[in-house]
């Protein structure tokens, strides 16, 4: 018993016409009418921003967006006031929702973020948490020694210690010739490819979980930095009780100084966050742990760049230079990341976005 | 009728509305996702990216025994090596970066959260920034991929008669608390939304329907069917609030006949007419303008009637 009025007059958007504001017996309703072809319009640009298709937008749409979701917002304000039509109120609702996240959403493409990243704000992420790198790298070095300590008193321990993937030929007792073969130079570069994205997915793993495990306070983070690093102690003695420290160092720092340093941020990062919600200061706990998060996920970004470098590293140079290229290169990364987080910086980053207007 | 289950909705709904001022000075309200819909969401974003991994891994793999088939051995071992490097990254890259790279959209939705309705915000009411996806993201991996795959590791194990039990129980557990985690807190914040400082939030696409009062028997009182003009008094329209107005809102919308004669009987028992039949929607139509227009008339005057046993209006 639907009157045939109402679904021909507004039934249809495409259908322009301007509304029969007259016909309209509420004020409330008449106010609507009239404001209704702007929320149309407003609603149409939207669903082409969210759609991802920015360059079907005029200057002209561009320009009016902001325009129009403030008289939407205003109607709003106003509708709620006066008018009793839930229909309307929920559709100005969503509207004014819709628009409000793409006026005040972000405004960067991923390009544009990944060159502020690249140029400042990963370095400045990493500065802020140096504390916390402070901790993490006194962490490692103590878990090295631990492991160190641990197997020079009991071997046993090196077996509990070290995963069987590494004790295939290293193991206690194993002669120096055939930990030397273990350190030795590949002859052709077949497999390595392979073997360096397996690393690669092995260590981004191992790091993702250490900063994530932060949010219990930063404990498990420590452990598993001790954990890890005990096995590099171990395998540290393992090679120097053999009498081959140097060249174990050397094929371990090609990729180790980049690999182990990615580590240490993450750790640090994952600390970080523990470390604020623990302590949260002044503000809101919530607070706290935001801020910490968003600092920790930019520079886990940079590690999971550094470990892109240390797979290739690791699969390449390592096992086809020789100890004095080894060494060189592994010192060579160090001082290029130490540089890079520590000694970069660009004021530009650090100045309010109208100077650099 | 079932206002009894529209009710409990409205009340679920106010339970999970809050209100962010936009610096317009605006409260915009905003819905907190159920739980129900963000695990939908969640579930079929996982079967997609199952689908999509596997499907590219037997084709990898097919590729592969490809390679060695065709040829000489020396270049097959360097086409599947790179065949596996690939699928590597591809792997890394999509579990990892589907989440990331859809949240960071003009939508800030996957495309499960799409399906449902909901989106991604920053929860102080702030831009949500590539860094806040970054982190609730990167927590992804241990709130769930981590202890899901030692779960279903151990569940083989199990089956293969190995005994797996106690690290079957420690992810059991694991999995639990991080699962559990939304049901306390308000907001039904994850791990990662903490960390983050972001929440999920309903994301609703209202169209916006016709005005009631241009059409029929609203527009005048009087029905196009019989020709009969509706006009209440004051005081019969004084019966009913706003919370009776937006129910028989509603039902007009619906225009489910059995509804409407059900809401009609009931209003002409409660104003004391005779309920006749056959003209429900007319008779509606002029009650709801008349009483729209009198609550909306008290409201320009700072009066409102929440509902019926609101005696202020």
């Amino acid at each position: 018993m639907k009157a045939p009025i109402l679904s021909t007059l507004f039934g249809k958007q495409d259908v322009a016409a301007p509304p029969d504001i007259e016909a309209a017996t509420l004020r409330s309703d008449r106010f609507r009418l009239e404001r209704e072809q702007d929320w149309a319009r407003l609603e149409d640009i939207l669903a082409r921003i969210e759609k991802g298709r920015l360059r079907g937008i005029s200057d002209d749409d561009v320009l009016a967006l902001p325009t129009l979701y403030r008289t939407a917002a205003s109607s709003l304000a106003v509708a709620r006031e006066t008018s009793l039509d839930a229909a309307t109120l929920a559709y100005l609702d969503s509207l004014v929702q819709r628009a409000w996240f793409q006026v005040y959403g972000p405004r960067e493409g991923f390009f544009a973020w990944m060159r502020r990243f690249l140029g400042g704000g990963l370095s400045r992420s990493i500065r802020e948490i140096w504390l916390d790198s402070c901790i993490a790298l006194f962490v490692m070095i103590a878990g090295t020694i631990t492991g160190w300590l641990l197997v020079m008193r009991d071997q046993e321990w090196y077996y509990s210690l070290v995963p069987t993937q590494f004790a295939d030929s290293r193991m206690p007792g194993a002669s120096r010739e055939t930990l030397l073969r273990t350190l030795e130079v590949e002859e052709s570069a077949a497999g390595m490819s392979a073997f360096a994205a397996y690393l690669f997915q092995n260590n981004a793993g191992v790091s993702i979980l250490a900063f994530a495990l932060g949010f219990a306070f930063g404990v498990p983070t420590l452990l598993l930095l001790v954990h890890n690093m005990a096995v590099l102690g171990a395998l540290l003695w393992l090679y120097w009780d053999a009498g081959l420290l140097w060249p174990f160092v050397a094929w371990l720092g090609v990729h180790g100084t980049t690999e182990l340093f990615a580590i240490l941020l993450a750790g640090a990062a994952g600390l970080h966050i523990g470390r604020k919600m623990a302590f949260p200061g002044t503000r809101g706990i919530m607070a706290a742990a935001a801020e910490a998060g968003q600092r920790g996920a930019q520079v886990m970004v940079g590690v999971v760049l550094m470990l892109v470098f240390a797979a290739i590293l690791e699969a390449f140079p390592r096992q086809l230079a020789g100890t004095e290229t080894r060494f060189i290169l592994g010192s060579f990364m160090l001082v290029f990341w130490l540089v890079y987080f520590y000694a970069f910086r660009r004021d530009r980053d650090i100045a309010p976005e109208s100077v650099r207007a | 009728m079932n206002t009894a289950s529209a009710s409990l909705r409205d009340a679920h709904q106010a339970r999970r509305r809050r209100e962010v001022v936009t610096p317009e000075g605006i409260a915009l309200p905003f819905h907190v996702a159920s739980r129900s819909a963000r695990a939908g969401a969640l579930m079929i974003d996982f079967l997609l990216l199952l689908v999509v991994s596997i499907t590219v891994s037997i084709v990898i793999r097919n590729m592969t025994q490809g390679a060695f088939d065709a040829g000489e051995p020396e270049n097959s071992t360097g086409a599947a090596e790179f065949l596996y490097v690939l699928g590597t990254l591809f792997w890394f890259l999509l579990w990892n970066g589907y989440f990331i790279a859809l949240e960071m959209g003009p939508r800030g939705a996957t495309l499960g959260k799409r399906m449902l309705g909901i989106r991604v915000a920053s929860h102080d009411g702030g831009r949500l920034t590539a860094e806040a996806v970054l982190a609730r993201n990167l927590l992804r991996d241990i709130e769930l991929f981590l202890p899901l795959t030692i779960l279903l590791l151990g569940l083989i194990f199990a089956a293969a008669g190995e005994d797996f039990g106690w690290s079957l129980w420690s992810a059991t557990i694991w999995f639990l608390i991080f699962m559990l985690f939304p049901f306390f807190n308000r907001d039904a914040l994850r791990a990662g939304d903490l960390i983050a400082g972001t929440w999920v939030v309903d994301a609703p696409k209202a169209k916006l329907a016709a005005a009631l009062s241009t059409e029929g028997a609203a527009r005048g009182g009087s029905s196009t069917v019989t020709g009969a003009e509706y006009r209440f008094s004051e005081e019969e329209l004084a019966v009913y609030g706003e919370y009776e107005l937006q129910t028989l809102e509603r039902v007009l919308r619906d225009d489910r006949p059995e509804a409407m004669e059900a809401v009609h009987e009931a209003i002409c028992r409660k104003i004391g007419w005779n309920p006749g039949a056959g003209d429900e929607r007319a008779f509606l139509e002029a009650f709801y303008a008349q009483l729209r227009a009198r609550l909306e008339g008290g409201m320009r005057f700072g009066k409102r009637k929440k509902d019926k046993f609101d005696a202020s209006g």
